[in-house]
């Protein structure tokens, strides 16, 4: 239907970059098929801002798409959830756009827009007909340039309303909502980035000042630490022009320094069991991997489609569809700049026991590390992977759509038309490195466990 | 150190006036929105009188197939309620000479994205595969729609997932609040009133000569569409789908499906609880019985619902989120259907804050049936209109909205006579549309949330008579 969310999005980068999983050679789809490729002009406006351009005339859309590079991990303990709330902040308006016209003006023009946050940036994107391209750059820059006004203070009360009943509705009322906020702090030390949710806690969101606000806005909201995207029905030329009269009066701001974080590990099993209101209990399996486009990163999406992709998948096979004492079961690699996590997470049957499951798991992960996979099981991997980068290009917005990833790849990679270099990742993964990959990151003595069982709510 | 920041300010604004000023006094204007152009639609039989709708769409090479089956829930016999939807989910638990694992590898090897579904009013088999694949993949297809084998311990395993999703259901107050809407508004026998899935007692029984019988009556080539979407030409794909679906045969005689009768319309309002101990949020639904996607007020309404809670600026999001904070969003909707579906608003809302939410949902629903000012109207219109052509932009857009001519039977001008359409569309249309679809004072509320602190506020508010739905009353 339309936008009625300003969403975070925790795993968007890894399911937009990996799609699934995959492996190599043999009768695969590859050969048959063109190199992936998304002609773009980039060029650098003088205040820093980094301009990607892309013309598909598919449709008479145009898609903004705009990230700044900024996200939880660059918040501070005891303002966990801020990237967040300052997300929320900026559709409220700015200094020559009312409170409330950003949406009226752009539903008036017929576009869609929102936006979300993750551990390592902010993305915000505007769907519009092609001949309201101007009305998205105004606004856009505007926001970017002259977000707070003297009515700034009295908007972020409001979207701190909002903000809490997002995470009422998210976290606190879903069942197992408390899990993924536990394992961010069992598998990080105290302090690191990640050790803490993106939604951020009650008390932080309640601490949030418009000082805050004021500051965040200016350290990191500055056109040198973003980058923007234009995909769709534009004249090239034109629209070089449209983006340097919008945006060349916003003001460059203070480099913005890469994080420092040393790479968290564990060095011993972490176990913990919590309490929820649930009819069944649920096994999470969570382990430190080799962060976003670095090596392995793929192999690990490819350790992930063989376990849990499809009634063939090897977990899948065994609890859900053999021994039938899972409800589901689910592997994933959730791929981040300063480093990754695999995660595992299996929801028992009625009467069965996650002792069970777990027991099932550590089979299933020896014998991967005993045996090489076989080769048809790595061509049908690398195949669904291959078909869902051809799907990933259909759409030229929202989140997903060929705009975020271009800027998705400029981010990660330095390089917007990644598309096919990210396929080779893929292609060239081979069923020994596949081995030696859940033989090296997915050690069963150093991990966490953690289990949610059925009681009151914690 | 904030003097080095305003002094880079400083020389990059010196610079920038070299450049084309932008006025930011007001927003700048429009040009002509681009028009809606749709692509021809290809029609023809195969040798078995079996329609194949084609799109040429030449951007990625992948095509969507999708078959349509003119029946879906709808169509279960009393105290079978379910057998559509399991039908279909079994299509695909082998088929053909494959037993139901062979089958997914075979689908996943060639990279392509098979699945079997149904709603009310239909049961779809959809496909997305690299056109490369395309002939290696329809006979797959094929098989699941004419040679589906339906094996009895599929069945059980499939029977057992969605008894414990059912189970699983009672954690969650959004789950439980899609299963009392419905029941309340449409009554137990309805078919309507009880989800697709069907409810324990009949999942239990359903067996596979419900599901045969179901299939032989409803799965036949002069009761179904073929629609294909892709990189392809007409010349190049019907002779794939002629040898794929040609031979498909109808079993036994022609069992067309009446559409259900419109359930009665509700006549005063009710309140409807439900409780959900601890719960962070409550779950609110507000509705009745709503209209058919055969309504010749099917623009108008669209429009009336964008202001009302269609869209992020509508009526009740801006007051539930923006206005009160009392919830991450509000929205509402008529679900149109082969009969009169449910027309609803909804919300999760705070808890402390259940009955001053409920009071701003009337003040909205109330709201609605006086005089729409003039800007308000002409967003909405051009918000409808203006993001239309975006709905026809994938390969899988364009297939899903060629379904919705063949499910309710539209002429092939339904999309370009709907833009004109909504932008025709007056307040005194809205006026009378709100007068007759929105009566606030004869809805049902429903709500799911701690009873203890929320049942007091919600008393005090004079809704309405109160009744308590046991949750077990959800599941039989």
């Amino acid at each position: 239907m339309t936008r009625l969310t300003h969403n975070v999005l925790i795993v968007a980068l890894a399911v937009m970059l990996a799609g699934s999983a995959l492996p190599a050679q043999s009768p695969a789809l590859s050969g048959q098929t063109p190199a992936l490729s998304v002609p773009y002009t980039q060029f650098t406006l003088p205040n820093g801002l980094n301009v990607i351009l892309h013309r598909d005339t598919s449709v008479p859309v145009v898609a903004v798409n705009l990230w700044y590079h900024v996200g939880s991990a660059n918040e501070r303990v005891g303002r966990t959830g801020f990237a967040h709330l300052f997300e929320h902040v900026m559709f409220e308006g700015s200094m020559h756009v009312p409170e409330g016209s950003f949406d009226t003006w752009l539903e008036a023009a017929g576009a869609n827009n929102n936006g979300s946050t993750n551990t390592d940036r902010t993305n915000y994107y505007i769907d519009l007909p092609a001949n309201a391209l101007e009305l998205a750059l105004f606004l856009e820059s505007d926001r970017m340039g002259f977000l707070l006004d003297d009515k700034a203070p009295g908007k972020v009360d409001g979207q701190r309303d909002v903000v809490k009943n997002e995470k009422r509705q998210s976290v606190d009322n879903q069942p197992y909502g408390q899990a993924f906020v536990e394992l961010s702090s069992l598998l990080y030390p105290p302090g690191h980035p990640y050790s803490w949710p993106v939604i951020g806690s009650m008390e932080d969101l309640t601490a949030a000042s418009f000082e805050d606000v004021a500051r965040f806005f200016r350290t990191y909201y500055v056109p040198n630490n973003a980058s923007l995207v234009i995909a769709g029905d534009i004249d090239l030329a034109n629209t070089r022009k449209l983006v340097e009269k919008w945006f060349d009066d916003v003001a460059r701001g203070k480099p913005v320094e890469p994080l420092a974080t040393p790479t968290a590990v564990l060095d011993g099993v972490k176990r913990k069991t919590i309490t929820d209101r649930v009819q069944l209990p649920r096994l999470y399996l969570a382990w430190h991997t080799p962060g976003l486009l670095k090596p392995g990163d793929a192999t690990m999406d490819m350790v992930a489609n063989l376990l849990s992709s499809g009634k063939n998948s090897r977990l899948y096979r065994r609890l859900v569809y053999d021994l039938q004492i899972a409800q589901d079961v689910a592997a994933f690699q959730q791929s981040q700049a300063l480093g990754s996590n695999f995660i595992i997470m299996a929801t028992a049957r009625p009467g069965q026991d996650l002792g069970k499951i777990q027991a099932v798991i550590d089979e299933e992960l020896d014998q991967l590390r005993a045996e090489a996979p076989g080769g048809r099981e790595m061509t049908r991997a690398l195949n669904q992977t291959e078909a869902s980068f051809y799907r990933n290009m259909e759409r030229v917005g929202g989140f997903g759509g060929k705009a975020d990833q271009l800027n998705a790849y400029f981010k990660a990679a330095g390089t917007p038309d990644f598309f096919d270099q990210d396929l080779a990742r893929y292609r060239t993964v081979t069923a020994a490195e596949v081995q030696a990959a859940v033989g090296r990151y997915l050690p069963k003595d150093r991990r966490v466990e953690l289990s949610v069982i059925p009681g009151d709510k914690k | 150190m904030m003097k080095a920041l305003t002094l880079l300010v400083t020389l990059v604004a010196s610079v920038s006036l070299v450049a084309q000023q932008p006025d930011r006094k007001q927003p700048p204007p429009l040009g002509p929105a681009p028009a809606l152009k749709l692509p021809a639609i290809q029609k023809h039989q195969l040798s078995n009188g079996l329609a194949v709708w084609i799109v040429e769409h030449h951007e990625v090479p992948l095509a969507q197939i999708n078959l349509i089956v003119r029946s879906g829930s709808a169509a279960d016999p009393i105290g079978k309620y379910g057998v559509g939807s399991l039908t279909a989910a079994m299509l695909d638990e082998g088929a053909g000479a494959r037993s139901s694992l062979e089958f997914a590898d075979a689908v996943e090897f060639l990279g392509a994205n098979l699945s079997t579904s149904s709603s009310f009013d239909a049961s779809s088999i959809r496909m997305s595969v690299p056109v490369s694949k395309l002939a290696e993949a329809l006979p797959l297809m094929s098989d699941v729609a004419l040679r589906p084998s339906f094996p009895a311990t599929e069945l059980d395993r499939l029977r057992k997932e969605r008894l414990t999703s059912l189970l699983q259901a009672r954690d969650n107050a959004g789950a439980l609040v899609q299963l009392a809407f419905p029941r309340i508004v449409f009554g137990p026998t309805h078919r309507y009133g009880t989800s697709a899935n069907g409810l324990p007692a009949t999942i239990e029984a359903l067996t596979v000569d419900d599901l045969k019988t179901f299939y032989r009556s409803h799965f036949r080539p002069d009761n179904a569409t073929l629609l294909v979407v892709g990189d392809l030409t007409l010349s190049t794909a019907l002779p794939m789908l002629e040898q794929a679906f040609g031979g498909w045969k109808a079993d036994g005689m022609v069992s067309l499906v009446a559409a259900v009768p419109n359930a009665p319309q509700l006549t005063t309002r009710q309140i409807y609880l439900v409780d959900k101990p601890e719960a962070a949020q409550s779950q609110i639904r507000i509705g009745w019985v709503g209209v058919s996607r055969a309504t010749p007020d099917y623009a108008v309404l669209e429009v009336l619902n964008t202001i009302l809670g269609g869209s992020f600026t509508s009526r009740l999001n801006q007051n539930l989120r923006e206005k009160n904070g009392y919830a991450y969003g509000a929205s509402s909707g008529f679900d149109r259907r082969l009969s009169a579906g449910p027309f609803v608003a909804a919300a999760g809302v705070q808890t402390d804050k259940t009955a001053d939410a409920l009071r701003e949902f009337f003040n909205e629903l109330n709201g609605i049936l006086t005089p729409v000012p003039a800007d308000e109207l002409a967003k909405a219109r051009s918000y409808v209109a203006l993001g239309f052509p975006g709905e026809f932009e994938t390969t899988g857009d364009m297939a899903r909205k060629l379904e919705e001519l063949v499910v309710y039977n539209l002429p092939d001008t339904t999309f370009s006579n709907f833009v004109p359409s909504v932008t025709a569309v007056t307040a005194a249309d809205l006026q009378r549309a709100a007068a007759r679809f929105i009566q606030p004072e004869r809805m049902a509320v429903v709500v799911v949330g701690d009873l203890k602190l929320i049942e007091g506020p919600i008393r005090a508010l004079n809704l309405g008579p109160i009744t308590h739905v046991p949750v077990d009353n959800l599941f039989r």
